[in-house]
């Protein structure tokens, strides 16, 4: 089997428009979750998310390419510009015949949708745009990364809700590792917030009104986000021969389902998918120094993580590192994974371990050291990044510094 | 003495509880009737389209959002508190 490694990272977030500016706030512990700017917010009960916000997508694309692109859609290409380019690749020949893109998005083309749906039932129009289904389609963003870079291997999106892009991140991983591709462009993105989309997250009882404080006790809930994650992930030698500078190595992945609940956590099912993960990557779990949770900041997971990863860890869960970046950038459900990826390459490249901003005070449930409201200097070998979603589907990566 | 916000607290509970309304009583708790939190969630929802009311509850955290749960009857009262405050009734 092969080894796989980083060579290139791009976002754009709530935090930041680039990775150098994701890391300097998750450094700095900055919250970017505010009040929501959207229409008919009076109408919303929840109000705040981490918008991405001094973003102009006429400054960034043509008209033409914007009756294309969903939101989602321009947040994957600008952070796949700015992975690519750091990744030095370029795609034709062999290469390009054989690289492709995975992504997550758990909702696609929320956007797209909303606004449609609006003209039509709403406003009484009977015609919508000739491209909104090529524009709302989940499998949009990944097309498009495609097109824009001449990439014509395997490529598809995967949907598993908050897991979407660890899932999409572990199938590149798999790819590059068995031989089938050099190299994959793989991530994820999702902007749901909009009126539809809020609206849709209310229902369920579990958003926060004020702010996403994972493991903090009187913790009250998940804030939304919005944005993308993209990298860059190949063949170690392939990268090794043409002097790429190496971000990370991608270890071990591991997925299993719970088969109970469709909505409630299962302790069993996130402990699996951690042990998984570090068998898979061949890693000790005393080795393991820094774990990103998911840590949505609901009552429900947060316990239901902060048990899984006592009973994996044993006596080393107490030395060991977790936090939850969602509380700077929000959940950025389909796209989180690849987000919180940064804060995991963070602390393997710079030693920096992203803290859980906005906690308050200890929960006994959640006795871990969760590198409460500032970031913390520590080396770390090796990394592990949890998503658990709805639908009981987890997918956790290890990752090793090189 | 029929009490209607009794009576149809009671239909809401039941039917999501999959019990016949005669067999919900006052001092019975959700956990007593089989209702879970996402049961509890969906009961929420049809007491605000029912009552058009707006029910402040966060299920992360039932104890701190103003709406008693404790039981069934502390449901009704809770129902008939908000009635009062946002009809005006």
């Amino acid at each position: 089997m092969k080894r796989v490694v980083i060579t290139g990272a791009g976002t754009i977030n709530a935090l930041g428009h680039s990775v150098p500016a994701t890391l300097a706030a998750m450094r700095e512990g900055q919250c970017g979750i505010g009040p929501l700017e959207l229409r008919d917010v009076e109408r919303l009960s929840i109000r705040i998310g981490g918008q991405v916000h001094g973003y102009d997508p006429e400054t960034a694309f043509n008209r033409q390419q914007i009756a294309l692109y969903d939101r989602f859609t321009q947040f994957t290409l600008l952070a796949a510009h700015e992975a690519i380019a750091q990744s030095g690749l370029e795609f034709d020949g062999e290469l390009a015949a054989r690289a492709g893109v995975v992504l997550g998005t758990a909702g696609g083309g929320v956007q797209t949708w909303d606004e449609n749906y609006r003209a039509v039932y709403e406003d009484g129009k009977n015609r919508v745009h000739p491209f909104v289904v090529p524009k709302l389609m989940n499998n949009a963003a990944a097309s498009h990364v495609s097109i824009q870079y001449n990439l014509k291997g395997p490529s598809f999106t995967v949907a598993t809700a908050c897991a979407s892009s660890n899932h999409a991140m572990g199938q590149a991983f798999m790819m590059v590792r068995c031989g089938m591709a050099p190299a994959m462009v793989t991530g994820g993105s999702e902007s749901m917030l909009c009126f539809g989309g809020v609206k849709a997250w209310e229902g369920l009882r579990v958003m926060s009104r004020d702010a996403c404080r994972p493991f903090s006790l009187g913790r009250n809930g998940m804030v939304q986000g919005e944005g993308a994650g993209i990298f860059v992930f190949e063949e170690y030698e392939h990268a090794r021969a043409r002097g790429a500078e190496i971000l990370a190595e991608v270890a071990g992945f591991a997925m299993t389902s719970d088969a109970s609940d469709i909505v409630m956590p299962s302790k069993q099912g996130a402990a699996r998918a951690i042990a998984g993960a570090m068998r898979d990557a061949g890693v000790n779990p005393d080795e393991v120094g820094y774990i990103n949770a998911h840590g949505t900041g609901t009552l429900a997971n947060d316990k239901t993580e902060c048990a899984a990863v006592a009973d994996v860890f044993g006596h080393h869960a107490d030395d060991l590192m977790i936090s939850s970046t969602k509380s700077m950038h929000g959940h950025l459900i389909g796209g989180t994974g690849a987000v919180e990826l940064l804060a995991c390459i963070m602390a393997l490249r710079d030693g920096v371990i992203a803290p859980t901003i906005g906690y308050e005070e200890p929960d006994p449930e959640c006795a871990l050291d969760v590198v409460p409201n500032v970031a913390r200097d520590a080396k770390v070998g090796v990394v592990l990044s949890n998503a658990f979603a709805f639908g009981g589907l987890n997918a956790v990566l290890a990752l090793r510094g090189v | 003495m029929t009490d209607p916000i009794h009576d149809t607290v009671i239909r809401i509970l039941a039917e999501q509880a999959v019990l016949e309304p005669r067999d919900v009583s006052p001092e019975q708790t959700l956990t007593d009737l089989g209702i879970d939190s996402l049961g509890l969630v969906e009961c929420i929802f049809a007491i605000e389209e029912t009552f058009d009311i707006s029910v402040p509850f966060n299920a992360n955290d039932p104890a701190q959002s103003q709406f008693d749960i404790s039981s069934v009857a502390a449901i009704i009262g809770a129902v008939k508190t908000l009635m009062a405050d946002q009809n005006g009734a």
